[in-house]
C-alpha cells in the first residue's frame, strides 16, 4: 500500500513575544490509506500543531517551517502555493476539531454550510449540493431530513453537532481525515459512538484517519497504528498493539504507567519533572531531564528514530540498547 | 455516630422563562430525590455524564443553588433550615476545588493572597502568622515561597489546580468537594494529583465528595459511588463492586462505553444509541428506558425506587438482581440519532 | 530574600521583601510597557500628553508673555500676525496667543482628571454592586443610570450649567454628571458575567463577604475595559470643555481657555486667522492623543498572539 500522507522530519517554529518556541523538531510520521493512525501525546507536544501543518492552517507570518517535507501522495503540500493549498483542503484533505460549536458558524443552518462546502469544492449545482449534502449526513450517521438541514448549530446537541461537522468533513470525499481531539468534548456514551463512526468510516468508505488525541484508550480502541509524541517530536511508532504492550520508549512506559485504570490512586505513578518550555528547550533528547533511563549521549545527541520490528520505530538512545524489555498494559 | 453529609430525597428545580412572559416557565429537573450518605474520611464518587446532575448535587451542599426540597445535613445539622450566615459557619467545614484550574484562581491576585482569602474572611490571622499558615499550605501541596507573589496565569494547570487544594485546606475542613478535579490535566499531571488527594485525605482525615466522569479515575479513588443519570442517582455501592459488577443497565453502558487503553480488551463501542434527553421533559416511569436494551412494559409507567440488591447495593431498575447484563434481549438498535 | 521560620521562639517568616511581594505586578507592567511601545502612534500620542502636562506646569517659566497669559491685554499689538517675537501671533486683545494656548494646556488636563478621578469613584462602584446583587439594588441603579443615559449628555450639561450658573466649576461637574452613567452600564455588564466565575464562586463558598468579594474579584477584574474607555473618554471631556466654553457656557474670559479663544477668534478668523487656530489646533492634538493612547492602551489590555 503506497503511504497516503507522509510527513517527514517536519521541524517548525513560530514567533511569540517571549521568544522563538521550537514546537516542532523533526516529526516523522506516515499515514497510509484506508487506516487510523493515532497521534498521541499531552498537551504541548505539538499534536495539534502537525496536524494543522498538513492543511497550512497555522498563523503567518508568526509561524515558520524551517525543515522537512509533507507529502501527500507523493507531492509536497510544504512546496505548494496558496491556491493548490486550499485546492486541497476539504477536498483531499478534511478536518474536524474538538469543539463543534466553535467550528460551525451560528447563523447559518446546518443544510446550509455543508452545501457550501460541496458547492465550492466540487462545483455542483445547489440541488445537487443539498442531495450531497443528505448523504454526508447519513454517512455520519445523522437522520438528513429537511428538519436537521434547516436547523441551526445551537439548535443540536453535542454529539449531534459533531457528527455534523464530520458530515461536513466527509461532504468532498476526500480520503484523509484529520481529527483533532473529536471526542474531547463529548461525553463518554456519546464519544463511543462517535468512536464507532470512525470505524466505519474506516471499514466502509475507506477513509484514511489522522486521529489527535490525549487519551490513550482512545487511541487503543480505534487505531490501527499509534505515534507517541513528546516535545514537539515523535519518540515511538507502530501497530498499536506493539506500542502499548510492548512500549520501547521510556516516556511511553510512564505515560503508560501514569494510567489510572485498574490501579489504586497511591499506585499510580509519576513523572518528574515537567514538559520543557519549548523556547529553550533541553538539548539533545528532549526528554532527557525527566527520564529515568537517560545516559550520558541523552544530553547531547537527538536521538534518530531506529527501527525496532518491520513496523515498530523509536527515537531514543537507551531503547536501542536494550533487547526489548517494555511493561506495557497492566493485565 | 452521624454521617459526616447525609442528603436525603434533594430535589432541585429551576425554571426557565420562556419569551417575554412570566408566567409560562418550563421547569428544568437538575436532581430529583437524590439521596446518599458520606462517612468521615471517606471518598464518595458521583458519577454521570452532562445533564446527570451530579454537578447540580454538589452545588447544592455548597449553598450555590438553592434545593426545591429534601435535606442536606452536615454533622447532623441540616443546612438548608438554616439562614445564611448560620449556613456560612456550618460551611466552614466543606471546602471546594473546582474543575478548570485557572478560572477558579481570580487571575490579579498572587498566590499568598489567594490562600489568604479564607483564612482572612474567618480567622483573626495576619501578618507572620497568615504567612506562616499560608506557606504551610502550600508546602502540603507540593509549592514552595518561591511561588507565593505569583499569579495564576504564570503557572501550568496542574500547579494551578495545586494552589486550589492549598486554598481548599486552609480552613482544615472536613469534607471537600472536588468537582472534576483532574479533567483538565493531562494524564502525568491527573496522576500526581491523584496521589497528592490521596496523602492530603490520610494525613488530615479529609472525606471527599468527587465528582467525575471519568470511571478509571474514579475507580482509583473512590470507595463509595452513585451513578447519576438525568438527575437521578440509579445506582449506589462500593466503587470496586459498582464498577466491575454493575447491576443497572446504565451503568453497565456506560462502563463499557469507556475506551480502554488496553488495545486487546475489546471495549463495547457504540452499545448505547441516543443522546440524554431533555431535563425540562424527562421521560415517563423510568427516565432511562427509551435507550435502554433491557426495558420491559413496566419501565415507561413507573419509576422504579432504590432498593437493596444486597452488600450496601442500591439500584434503581426493575429488573431482577441476577439478569446478565452482558446479553441484552435484542441487538442494540443501529447507532443513528434517535428521537428521545 | 525568602528565610523559613526558625521555631516559634522569635523565629519570623520573612517571606520576601516589598520588591518580592510586587514581582509579579513588575513584570507584567514590563510586559505591557513593551507592548504599548511597540503602538507607535500610541506612543506618540503619550510623548505629546507628557508634554503638554509639562508645557502646562511649567507655564509661568516657558510662556514669553506670562501675563498676558494669564490675561493681561497690550492693546498696542492687536493682531500681530505670527513672527519671530510672537510665533503664534497676537490676538484682538494684543496678548501673545502662545503664551495663552501654554497657559490654556492647563485647564482641560486638569478638568478631565477631576472629572476622570469622579467618574472612576461613582461608576464602577455602583455598577459592580448593581451587576454583582442583581435583584432590586439592579433595577434601582440601572433605572436611574438609564434615566440619565437618556439625555443627550451636551443638552444635559448645557442645561446643569444654565442652572447654576456659567463657570468651569459647574461645567466640571455637569461633565461628571452626564458621564458616570456609562460606566455604571460598561462595570455592570461586566459584573454580571464575572459573578459566574468560578473563583467569585469558590469565594462565596469559602465565606468571603459580599462586600469584599466586589472590592477584590469583581471590580479588579473589570478594570481593563474601564481603563481603555476612560482614556477615550478623556478626549471627548476635553471637546466637550472646550465646546461649551466656545458657547460661553464655562471658562469666562479672560481666561485663556482653548475653546473660548477659539469662540473669541471666530469673527476674525479671515483675516486674522491665527486667534482661532492655534488653539484649535491645540485641541485636536490633545485629544487625538488621548484617542491614541487609549487604543495603544487596548492592545496592551486585550492581548492577542502577536509577533
Amino acid at each position: 500500500m503506497p503511504d497516503l500522507l507522509e510527513i517527514k522530519d517536519l521541524t517548525l517554529q513560530f514567533n511569540s513575544l517571549r521568544g522563538t518556541v521550537k514546537a516542532l523538531d523533526g516529526v516523522n510520521l506516515t499515514v497510509r490509506e484506508r487506516e487510523i493512525i493515532g497521534l498521541v501525546g499531552e498537551s504541548g507536544c505539538g499534536k495539534t500543531i502537525t496536524g494543522l501543518s498538513v492543511l497550512g492552517l497555522l498563523p503567518r507570518p508568526q509561524t515558520e517551517v524551517t525543515g522537512g517535507q509533507i507529502l501527500f501522495r507523493g507531492d509536497d503540500l510544504l512546496a505548494l502555493g496558496d491556491r493548490a493549498v486550499e485546492d486541497i483542503r476539504g477536498r483531499l484533505v478534511a478536518m474536524v476539531f474538538q469543539d463543534p460549536l466553535a467550528s460551525l458558524n451560528p447563523v447559518f443552518t446546518i443544510g446550509n454550510q455543508i452545501s457550501r462546502v460541496v458547492r465550492v469544492n466540487k462545483g455542483l449545482s445547489h440541488a445537487e449540493a443539498r442531495e450531497a449534502t443528505r448523504q454526508a449526513l447519513a454517512s455520519a450517521g445523522l437522520r438528513p431530513d429537511d428538519e436537521l438541514l434547516d436547523s441551526y448549530p445551537h439548535q443540536l446537541s453535542g454529539g449531534m453537532r459533531q457528527r455534523a461537522c464530520m458530515a461536513m468533513a466527509l461532504s468532498c470525499d476526500a480520503p484523509l481525515l484529520i481529527a483533532d481531539e473529536p471526542t474531547t468534548a463529548l461525553d463518554v456514551t456519546i464519544q463511543a459512538q462517535m468512536l464507532r463512526l470512525l470505524l466505519d468510516l474506516r471499514d466502509d468508505l475507506g477513509i484514511a484517519q489522522v486521529l489527535i488525541t490525549h487519551n490513550v484508550g482512545v487511541a487503543a480502541q480505534t487505531c490501527d497504528r499509534v505515534a507517541v509524541m513528546y516535545a514537539g517530536t515523535v519518540v515511538e511508532q507502530g501497530l498499536t498493539a506493539e506500542v502499548l504492550k510492548h512500549p520501547h520508549h521510556p516516556y511511553t512506559m510512564a505515560l503508560y504507567d501514569c494510567l489510572p485504570q485498574g490501579k489504586k490512586a497511591s499506585e499510580l505513578h509519576t513523572i518528574p519533572g515537567s514538559v520543557p518550555d519549548l523556547i529553550d528547550p533541553p538539548d539533545g533528547c528532549r526528554f532527557h531531564p525527566r527520564c529515568v533511563h537517560a545516559m550520558e549521549v541523552c544530553e547531547t545527541v537527538k536521538p534518530e528514530p531506529t527501527r525496532l520490528t518491520e513496523e515498530h520505530w523509536v527515537a531514543c538512545h537507551w531503547a536501542e540498547q536494550q533487547p526489548g524489555a517494555g511493561e506495557g498494559v497492566p493485565a | 455516630m452521624t454521617s459526616l453529609l447525609s442528603v436525603q430525597d434533594l430535589s432541585v428545580h429551576f425554571a426557565v422563562k420562556r419569551g417575554l412572559s412570566r408566567k409560562s416557565a418550563d421547569v428544568v429537573h437538575a436532581a430529583d430525590h437524590v439521596s446518599f450518605e458520606i462517612e468521615h474520611g471517606q471518598t464518595f464518587a458521583l458519577v454521570g455524564e452532562s445533564g446527570s446532575g451530579k454537578t447540580t448535587v454538589a452545588r447544592a451542599v455548597l449553598g450555590l443553588n438553592t434545593p426545591t426540597s429534601g435535606t442536606i445535613a452536615f454533622e447532623g445539622r441540616d443546612l438548608t433550615a438554616l439562614k445564611r450566615g448560620a449556613r456560612r459557619d456550618a460551611l466552614r467545614d466543606v471546602q471546594v476545588v473546582f474543575q478548570d484550574p485557572y478560572s477558579s484562581l481570580s487571575p490579579r491576585m498572587t498566590v499568598h493572597d489567594v490562600v489568604a482569602e479564607p483564612l482572612r474572611a474567618h480567622s483573626r490571622l495576619d501578618g507572620r502568622e497568615l504567612n506562616a499558615r499560608i506557606v504551610a499550605l502550600l508546602e502540603m501541596v507540593g509549592l514552595g515561597t518561591q511561588h507565593l507573589w505569583r499569579r495564576p496565569h504564570e503557572f501550568s494547570g496542574g500547579q494551578c489546580q495545586r494552589i486550589a487544594v492549598a486554598r481548599a485546606l486552609a480552613l482544615e475542613p472536613k469534607l471537600v468537594i472536588l468537582d472534576e478535579p483532574t479533567s483538565a490535566l493531562d494524564v502525568s499531571v491527573q496522576a500526581r494529583m491523584l496521589v497528592l488527594l490521596e496523602e492530603l485525605q490520610e494525613r488530615l482525615e479529609l472525606a471527599y465528595l468527587f465528582i467525575a466522569h471519568d470511571l478509571a479515575v474514579v475507580e482509583s479513588v473512590a470507595d463509595q459511588v452513585a451513578v447519576m443519570y438525568l438527575g437521578q442517582i440509579v445506582e449506589t455501592g462500593a466503587a470496586e463492586a459498582v464498577l466491575h459488577a454493575p447491576r443497572h443497565p446504565y451503568t453497565h453502558a456506560l462502563i463499557a462505553s469507556v475506551p480502554s487503553p488496553d488495545p486487546e480488551r475489546r471495549s463495547e463501542l457504540g452499545v448505547i444509541t441516543g443522546e440524554v434527553p431533555s431535563a425540562i421533559r424527562p421521560p415517563s416511569g423510568c427516565r432511562f428506558h427509551p435507550r435502554c436494551p433491557f426495558r420491559m412494559e413496566i419501565c415507561d409507567r413507573v419509576e422504579p425506587e432504590p432498593h437493596d440488591a444486597g452488600g450496601g447495593r442500591l439500584v434503581a431498575c426493575h429488573l431482577p438482581d441476577d439478569v446478565d447484563l452482558d446479553a441484552p434481549p435484542e441487538p442494540p438498535a443501529a447507532v443513528t440519532e434517535e428521537d428521545a | 530574600m525568602a528565610t523559613p521560620a526558625a521555631g516559634r521562639s522569635g523565629g519570623t517568616i520573612a517571606i520576601g521583601d516589598w520588591r518580592e511581594r510586587h514581582q509579579s505586578t513588575f513584570t507584567e507592567t514590563r510586559h505591557n510597557v513593551r507592548v504599548f511601545f511597540r503602538d507607535r502612534l500610541a506612543v506618540i500620542g503619550l510623548v505629546w500628553i507628557v508634554l503638554m502636562v509639562v508645557v502646562a506646569v511649567a507655564a509661568p517659566w516657558i510662556a514669553p508673555y506670562p501675563d498676558q497669559g494669564r490675561g493681561a491685554s497690550d492693546l498696542q499689538s492687536r493682531f500681530e500676525a505670527p513672527s519671530a517675537s510672537h510665533p503664534f501671533g497676537t490676538d484682538n486683545q494684543g496678548r501673545d496667543v502662545l503664551s495663552r494656548v501654554i497657559f490654556g494646556a492647563r485647564i482641560p488636563l486638569v478638568i478631565s482628571s477631576v472629572v476622570a478621578a469622579a467618574v472612576l469613584l461613582i461608576g464602577p462602584l455602583l455598577g459592580g454592586l448593581a451587576g454583582y446583587y442583581g435583584g432590586w439594588a439592579d433595577e434601582v441603579i440601572m433605572r436611574i443610570t438609564d434615566i440619565f443615559l437618556a439625555f443627550p449628555a451636551l443638552v444635559l450639561a448645557m442645561a446643569m450649567v444654565a442652572i447654576l450658573g456659567p463657570n468651569l466649576r459647574n461645567l466640571a461637574l455637569a461633565i461628571v454628571v452626564t458621564w458616570w452613567p456609562w460606566y455604571t452600564r460598561l462595570v455592570r455588564g461586566m459584573a454580571v458575567s464575572l459573578r459566574e466565575r468560578p473563583y467569585v464562586e469558590a469565594a462565596k463558598v469559602m465565606g468571603v463577604r459580599d462586600e469584599r468579594i466586589v472590592l477584590r474579584h469583581i471590580l479588579p477584574n473589570a478594570f481593563g475595559p474601564v481603563v481603555v474607555q476612560i482614556t477615550l473618554d478623556i478626549g471627548t471631556v476635553i471637546l466637550e470643555v472646550a465646546g461649551l466654553s466656545f458657547l460661553g457656557l464655562g471658562a469666562k474670559p479672560p481666561t485663556p481657555e482653548w475653546g473660548l479663544m477659539v469662540s473669541e477668534g471666530v469673527e476674525y478668523v479671515l483675516e486674522q486667522w491665527w486667534i482661532s487656530v492655534f488653539p484649535g489646533l491645540a485641541i485636536f492634538l490633545l485629544v487625538l492623543a488621548f484617542n491614541l493612547v487609549g487604543d495603544g492602551l487596548r492592545d496592551v489590555l486585550d492581548p492577542r498572539m502577536k509577533r
